[in-house]
């Protein structure tokens, strides 16, 4: 073969080391691109609060209950490490209890009729999609 | 009076971009027919011709399929300067920069499934560079990121294992003259 003729003209019917390594490379930019877009970033604080006031601002580090006055009643909220959920409520349809744990930041569990609400905060604030 | 001629000299190499402009062109408008779930996901078949040209032909004359082969689609389409037309562009020019670059990787650890894989990406990247900064500006297109990059390295992979087999036949055949590719 010539040697001005491009090499890449040689049969090219197997992969070489590099391929591999371009898409091995674009797997994990994807794995990259999905955490990064798709997962949001982790809560390290619970907010509470009752009737628009915050009431309580806590670390999620160490476990520990909330007993949160409302209209209707007591809303219990529990704090474990990375975690937070309303534990018992007594709202008649119960969805801030439903929605069960809360970890990433900007989740948020409305007990409506009681007028408490439980929300995760990060590092960076997520943006409020109830708010705005 | 007199008259003017003006005249155009065709050459050899007009007419080979000519005629695989045409086959990228084909291909361009074949697979606007498939359907696609989610818009703007598309196996880029037009992107085997680049790539094949741009092995056998060099950098300028990929650049001038991939421009022709816009240019005409918008045509086509009759989206000549509509938004898809100007994605259309980004993404084929943002590609062929990728591969101005990607072509000098050491042959012999990178093929053509390499070159795909990188201009695939190019494709998307510069396509969603310019729909987030123009038409969608705002954190939305983030979210589709990991769907577009996922078919790009899909199709990517597939469009270089295509180069890879018609290299292979190409130059399997002993004949003297140049193989014809694209009967």
């Amino acid at each position: 073969m010539p040697e001005t003729q491009p090499s890449l003209l040689r049969p090219g019917t197997r992969f070489r080391i590099g391929d591999i390594g371009v898409l091995l490379a674009g797997t994990a930019c994807i794995a990259g691109l999905t955490l990064w877009s798709w997962g949001g970033s982790q809560g390290d604080t619970a907010v509470i609060r009752a009737a628009g006031q915050i009431v309580e601002t806590t670390t999620l580090t160490r476990a520990k209950t909330f007993s949160i006055n409302g209209p209707l009643g007591i809303t219990q909220v529990e704090i474990q490490p990375g975690r937070a959920r309303v534990a018992a409520d007594p709202s008649p349809r119960q969805f801030c209890v439903k929605q069960g744990w809360l970890t990433q930041s900007g989740q948020t569990a409305l007990c409506l009729p009681n007028q408490v609400s439980l929300e995760i905060r990060g590092r960076a604030a997520a943006y409020d999609t109830l708010g705005y | 009076m007199t008259r003017s001629v003006i005249e155009l000299p065709v050459h050899a190499d007009d007419r080979r971009i000519a005629r695989l402009a045409a086959l990228a062109i084909g291909l361009t408008l074949a697979e606007a027919a498939l359907p696609s779930p989610i818009p703007g996901v598309k196996p880029g078949l037009a992107n085997i011709v680049i790539l094949l040209v741009l092995l056998q032909h060099g950098w300028r004359a990929a650049a001038w399929v991939s421009a022709l082969r816009v240019l005409a689609g918008g045509l086509l389409f009759g989206s000549l300067f509509a938004p898809g037309f100007w994605l259309s562009a980004a993404g084929a020019l943002a590609s062929l920069l990728v591969l101005a670059l990607a072509r000098h990787l050491p042959q012999a650890f990178f093929g053509p499934v390499s070159l795909s894989v990188l201009a695939a990406f190019g494709h998307i990247g510069g396509q969603l560079a310019l729909a987030g900064w123009w038409l969608l500006p705002g954190a939305a297109l983030i979210k589709l990121l990991p769907v577009f990059a996922t078919a790009a390295l899909i199709f990517g992979a597939v469009n270089g294992m295509i180069v890879m087999r018609v290299l292979a036949a190409s130059t399997s055949d002993r004949r003297q003259s140049a193989p014809c590719l694209f009967p």
